[in-house]
């Protein structure tokens, strides 16, 4: 479990799909269904009173963060907004302390402390889990800034959504990543909506064009397919680390569920929603790569589900068994 | 093993719903994501999706049913292979209910700081003879709906105002507060931003320089300190900068402090944030007929205000006049409850926790009386000086932190205007000194509770 589930990197210049091994396939499928299991499990917890205030379910948007994190070495920094537990799944944060957090416990990735919105790993390099939308993107850009400064040839992936590009905070730092010439990969996760907002009602324009002024290069990419997302995240986090500065991703994808668990989502319909749950699903996509090229058949998928199944089963258990944090931690860890 | 799937609590506060529909029937198969079937609780109608895979084997609550508690299995869900007769087998229990912590524990602690059923219904009041002619003919309303009442009849009365926030015009309200708004008075009036708080509270306070009359929203204060800038340097010194030709009547409302489980960057208490800066007023309401009559005096004011509601507040029910010219002044606080042995002063909440204080303090021979201060800025200090000149005893509570908090400047104003007065030293009762914990146990030991405030009457009163 301690293992990491990241995969050796491949550093090629424009990498088509086909380029993929098979077993890379297969990884980034356990990914993907790690994180959907997951938070089908946190949404059941939820249900069941064992997680309390927000919790914001990635489910759907899965490929997105699989498929950049495989064109991201270790060393490099993660940081993103309060959707993070696939983020962090993804950097190969434990699934059990993930969990425990959720639920308030002493095995949590901050104690019991933070919640679902504000998780760390100083050994994952994932910066956390921001609740107010947008700051996530200049403390990004601050470690791209560090990364520059100590010269150790790592770069930084902050995510934001499609709501939170709107923030002015965002364009200050757009103007400094691009004038200093940080190592930052801007990914705009464009779920379509901002809580209740539409792209179409909160912003005007194209997104991955609003770094163009400061000369940031942008592109649209179909961030409901890991593939895709994965070729363009090899091509630029290789243009980003050979120190040409900052690109902007705009992923096109999709959330499923509500904003958050209380959020009927009665802005969009049904049949948005089934249609793209059914054409566009990034985790029934690639399971037909798979199948369709003989990378893998029903068995040995059949086998990475019980794994994953597994593995998330016993992060329920552990957050449900491990004890809520001593009453002593409320005065900890305020200052050093 | 069969599976039992379960009523879900789809939001903090939510104990039971009612099992509105059943998209699937016996013998269906399901895959995990699938919708199940539709839920309704007191504020919408959800969807309950399949966690597992497998086959409806019963259906276990019919749909239509009321008042189904959460946790209650509603159906059974057969594993691949299984058959109906896998269900005469004792189901096996859920896969979950804790072991150690029992689930039910969060939403109850959730609940805690609620202090509802604990409040007195009719508090004694001593209330203003001009606010009490109000109270002849009344209406129980929520405060989420006095507010919007508020804003609906300003609306009515004043052209010039307007709406604006996140979520307020076809979400109606994040929290629903603006519910019912955008229908009755159009999008030129009630407006969505995106979310730049600092571009559109900017945007406000210009617009308010040419006479227009904008409300605010916050969708919580929180996401205000993104526009404190404006509110400040902008909405409360343009008129002193400008030598008094402009100022900018603009309210900066939304719901303040903490709420139930939402970490450290969701939950404080802003209050004396905003109290430290001239130029601005500041109103925390308790009970309804507070925030309304509170939040058209705000509307109608000509300064800016910042106005904390709360949001564990939105859904309690208090008694609010008929009459759509109860107005309430600001800067005036009410006595809730009189009392001769100990001053408790309160705002927001804590107004709910004094009164449940005072009423254990009353069985135990104390007799307090509670300041409900309605607006801290500028603070009544008449009639807490007055109240202390009885009792010789004064206890603040707040939810925000202590350190140069509001209960710093009620030590500080007995000082200078009580010192002679006071028979044992001004107690402050306030937030833990920490970021706000999400853990359950932890969040209830940094916030103010009850207990807190009885022993804290107590000890001023040497018992
Ligand atoms: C500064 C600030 N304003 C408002 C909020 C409330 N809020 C939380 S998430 C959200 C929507 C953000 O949408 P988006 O950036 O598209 O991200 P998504 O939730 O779709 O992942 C809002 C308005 C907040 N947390 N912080
Ligand atoms: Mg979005």
């Amino acid at each position: 479990m301690a293992a990491s589930r990241r995969r050796p990197k491949a550093q090629t210049e424009s990498a088509p799909a086909q380029a993929v091994s098979s077993e890379e396939l297969l990884h980034y499928y356990r990914e993907m269904l790690l994180i959907r299991r997951f938070e089908e499990k946190a949404g059941q917890l939820y249900g069941m009173g064992l997680i309390g205030g927000f919790c914001h379910l990635y489910i759907g948007q899965e490929a997105v963060v699989v498929g950049i994190q495989s064109a991201l070495n270790e060393g490099d920094s993660v940081i993103t907004s309060y959707r993070d537990h696939g983020h962090m799944l993804a950097c190969g944060m434990d699934a059990k302390g993930v969990m425990a957090e959720l639920t308030g416990r002493r095995g949590g990735y901050s104690h019991g402390k933070g919640g679902s919105m504000h998780m760390f790993s100083r050994e994952k390099n994932f910066y956390g889990g921001h609740g107010i939308v947008g700051g996530q993107v200049p403390l990004g850009t601050g470690l791209a800034f560090a990364h520059k400064y100590l010269k150790d040839g790592g770069i930084s992936a902050v995510y934001c959504g499609d709501g939170a590009i709107n923030q002015g905070q965002v364009y200050e730092s757009f103007n400094m990543a691009a004038l200093w010439k940080l190592p930052v990969l801007f990914v705009i996760e464009n779920n379509k909506y901002a809580m209740g907002t539409s792209q179409e009602r909160a912003s005007a324009g194209e997104l991955h064009q609003r770094g163009a002024s400061y000369g940031i290069p942008g592109y649209q990419v179909n961030g409901m397919d890991v593939l895709e997302v994965k070729a363009a995240a090899d091509q630029w986090v290789n243009y980003i680390r050979e120190g040409n500065g900052p690109v902007i991703l705009e992923m096109k994808t999709y959330r499923y569920r509500g904003h958050s668990m209380s959020d009927p989502a009665k802005y969009r319909t049904k049949e948005e929603v089934e249609k793209m749950r059914s054409e566009s699903d990034p985790i029934d996509q690639l399971k037909a790569k798979l199948l369709a090229g003989g990378h893998a058949d029903e068995d040995k998928l059949k086998e990475i589900d019980r794994e994953v199944k597994a593995i998330v089963i016993e992060s329920a258990e552990f957050a449900q068994q491990s004890p809520e944090p001593d009453a002593s931690e409320l005065w900890t860890d305020v200052l050093l | 093993m069969p599976i039992e799937v379960l009523m879900p609590a789809l939001s903090p506060t939510m104990t039971e719903g009612k099992l509105a529909k059943w998209l699937k029937k016996e013998g269906d198969s399901v895959k995990s994501g699938e919708v199940l079937a539709e839920i309704e609780t007191d504020k919408a109608t959800m969807e309950v999706e399949a966690v597992d895979e497998g086959r409806i084997g019963k259906i276990l609550i019919a749909e239509g049913t009321d008042n189904v508690a959460v946790n209650t299995p509603i159906a059974v869900l057969l594993e691949e292979g299984e058959d109906a007769s896998a269900l005469t087998a004792a189901p096996a229990p859920a896969p979950a209910p804790a072991p150690v912590a029992a689930p039910v524990a969060a939403p109850v602690a959730v609940e805690a700081p609620v202090s509802a059923p604990t409040v007195p219904a009719a508090p004694v009041a001593e209330a203003d003879a001009e606010e009490e002619k109000f109270f002849a003919k009344t209406t129980k309303r929520t405060v989420r709906e006095a507010l919007r009442d508020a804003m609906a009849e300003e609306m009515r009365r004043d052209d010039k105002v307007f709406v604006m926030g996140e979520e307020v015009a076809q979400y109606q309200g994040a929290y629903k507060v603006t519910q019912g708004l955008l229908q009755e008075f159009g999008d030129a009036r009630v407006i969505d931003t995106p979310i730049t708080e600092i571009g559109f509270a900017g945007l406000g306070v210009g617009a308010s320089f040419k006479g227009l009359r904008p409300v605010v929203e916050f969708m919580t204060f929180n996401f205000a300190m993104q526009a404190i800038d404006h509110i400040i340097n902008s909405a409360a010194k343009t008129l002193y900068m400008s030598g008094g030709q402009m100022g900018s009547p603009i309210v900066f409302r939304g719901p303040n402090g903490a709420a139930a489980r939402v970490g450290a960057q969701h939950s404080q208490c802003y209050a004396s944030w905003y109290a430290h800066c001239p130029g601005l007023k500041v109103i925390a309401p308790w009970s309804a007929a507070d925030a309304k009559g509170l939040l058209k005096a705000a509307i109608r004011d000509p300064n800016p205000v910042v106005f904390l509601e709360n949001e564990i507040l939105y859904g309690q029910s208090f008694e609010v006049p008929d009459d759509e010219e109860f107005v309430l002044p600001i800067g005036k606080a009410k006595i809730e409850r009189k009392g001769k042995d100990v001053t408790i002063t309160a705002f927001s909440i804590m107004v709910g926790h004094a009164l449940a204080a005072a009423e254990i303090l009353a069985q135990e021979g104390i007799d307090a009386e509670v300041i409900n201060l309605r607006t801290i800025r500028p603070l009544d200090t008449a009639t807490i000086v007055n109240s202390v000149k009885k009792t010789n005893r004064l206890v603040s509570v707040e939810e925000g932190w202590p350190f140069a908090g509001i209960g710093s400047e009620m030590a500080a104003l007995m000082m200078e205007e009580a010192f002679d007065y006071l028979d044992a030293p001004v107690i402050r009762v306030a937030g833990v000194d920490v970021p706000m914990p999400y853990a359950a146990n932890l969040e209830k030991l940094a916030l103010p509770q009850v207990d807190d405030i009885v022993k804290a009457a107590k000890r001023a009163c040497y018992r």
